[in-house]
């Protein structure tokens, strides 16, 4: 089987996103999805630190300390691009402005609770960030993260064991293995990858897929 | 005349009680107001509540303020970061309380605060570990939880002009909290990079208006790179 790396997993999101869209990366993997956005369309990044019109990395030498993402990492704006404060960058995301949030995850759960923020721990440091906001907020939520853990257990679960983020929210899952669409019938397999079938597909998933209408 | 300007971070900060709550306007540090910070040390108030986004970065800023045990708690959405060790150190330690809330709810709640509002229902956290206790209601299709205001006794805020009353425009994205902030606190002081005669903001740009703000002090950028 071939495995997407991140890179090619990124390509695979970017590659849905259409022309006009507003859309939020979230901390992470997902913002690697900036770097494949199809040439020629039209798309505008949104950072929930105040920012719309997010263009690429500045050069080394150029970053400038008050113009950052998310991630805290130095980006530039693009002409057009727009600043604001928090009140008006969450109200983009809780007034259901933004078309798509592309967010990470420890698991999603069946009927597409997310949960993304929290391992619960003992020891761990809680930190949640916009990731609730984003979750209940984003007209369609896309989540992307490797299929299995390191240990080889489906982060496609029947419930998630983590804290949720947001029950019922994620509307599709990217992962390294498939592409998958959470439906109020379940589970429905949009792609496979290359040399993996349905049947080794839903053996590594922990939870029933259906399968796709045309063969990937 | 009005004339807001201050000599000195110090002199801004002079009667900063113990207890008091402070917003610190910052996104890691993009916005923070390190000078004021570095007085608010030097000024030696304790037992502070801090609302921020994060819990300070490496060992300047609110990092610094939390690593000499000026703050009882925190109010943030993001505090654990690769740099946030003074904080992880006192949490660890049960030396430093945290009250988790997400981003969005944060920002809100400053808001309210500084608009006169008691309390607002978002959808945000609803069913989740950090609306545990609280009111809900089920408002046509969908649940919300209540949430109220964080008022606060003075908000430390960087911007980048303002004038003798207090108008201000920030700088990208170092704007982030600083117009929610400004309107939440009974005190509200500035740090900006250049102070400009009345009417040289032009009306049409002010971003914070002066009736929010209570102290201005200048710190040029030079000076900030040298310190």
């Amino acid at each position: 089987m071939k495995k997407l790396d991140r890179k090619q997993l990124a390509a695979r999101v970017a590659r849905d996103i259409p022309e006009g869209a507003y859309v939020n990366l979230g901390i992470g993997l997902p913002t690697l999805v900036a770097d494949f956005l199809p040439k020629g369309r039209e798309i505008i990044l949104h950072s929930e630190n105040g920012v719309l019109g997010i263009g690429p990395k500045p050069a080394p030498g150029e970053e400038d300390e008050d113009l950052i993402n998310a991630g805290k990492e130095p980006v530039t704006l693009l002409t057009g691009g727009a600043y604001f404060h928090h009140a008006d960058s969450f109200g983009m995301i809780r007034g259901r402005h933004l078309d798509f949030a592309v967010l990470g995850a420890f698991q999603v759960s069946a009927r597409g609770d997310l949960a993304n923020w929290h391992t619960g721990a003992p020891d761990a440091i809680p930190a949640v960030g916009g990731a609730m906001d984003l979750a209940v907020g984003a007209k369609k939520v896309l989540v992307m993260m490797e299929h299995l853990t390191k240990s080889g257990e489906s982060k496609i679960v029947e419930r998630c064991s983590y804290p949720l983020t947001a029950a019922r929210c994620v509307d599709r899952i990217y992962t390294d293995l498939a592409v998958i669409d959470v439906k109020p019938d379940g589970l429905h397999v949009v792609d496979i990858v290359d040399g993996l079938d349905f049947q080794e597909l839903q053996r590594l998933t922990g939870v029933p897929l259906k399968k796709p209408l045309i063969a990937a | 005349m009005i004339n807001k300007f201050v000599a000195s971070p110090e002199a801004a900060l002079a009667d900063v009680p113990n207890g008091a709550t402070i917003l610190i306007h910052g996104f890691g540090n993009a916005g923070m107001p390190a000078e004021l910070i570095d007085a608010l040390i030097a000024q030696g108030a304790r037992e502070l509540t801090i609302v921020n986004n994060n819990a300070g970065n490496a060992d300047t800023g609110l990092a610094a303020l939390i690593g000499a045990k000026r703050v009882r708690k925190i109010l943030c959405s993001f505090p654990r970061q690769a740099d946030s060790w003074h904080f992880d150190r006192l949490y660890r330690a049960g030396e430093i309380e945290l009250e988790l809330v997400p981003q969005g709810t944060l920002a809100e709640r400053i808001r309210a605060a500084g608009a006169g509002i008691g309390a607002f229902f978002t959808p945000t956290a609803y069913g989740t570990k950090l609306a545990e206790g609280k009111e809900t209601r089920r408002i046509g299709e969908r649940d919300y939880v209540l949430e109220y205001p964080i008022h606060a006794d003075y908000a430390l805020i960087k911007a980048d002009r303002a004038d003798r009353w207090g108008n201000l425009t920030y700088r990208k994205t170092a704007r982030n909290f600083g117009p929610l902030m400004a309107m939440a606190a009974k005190c509200t002081v500035v740090q900006v990079r250049e102070t400009v005669e009345l009417g040289e903001i032009d009306p049409e740009h002010v971003v914070t208006p002066g009736i929010f703000v209570h102290r201005i002090v200048r710190v040029p950028a030079s000076l900030k790179r040298a310190a």
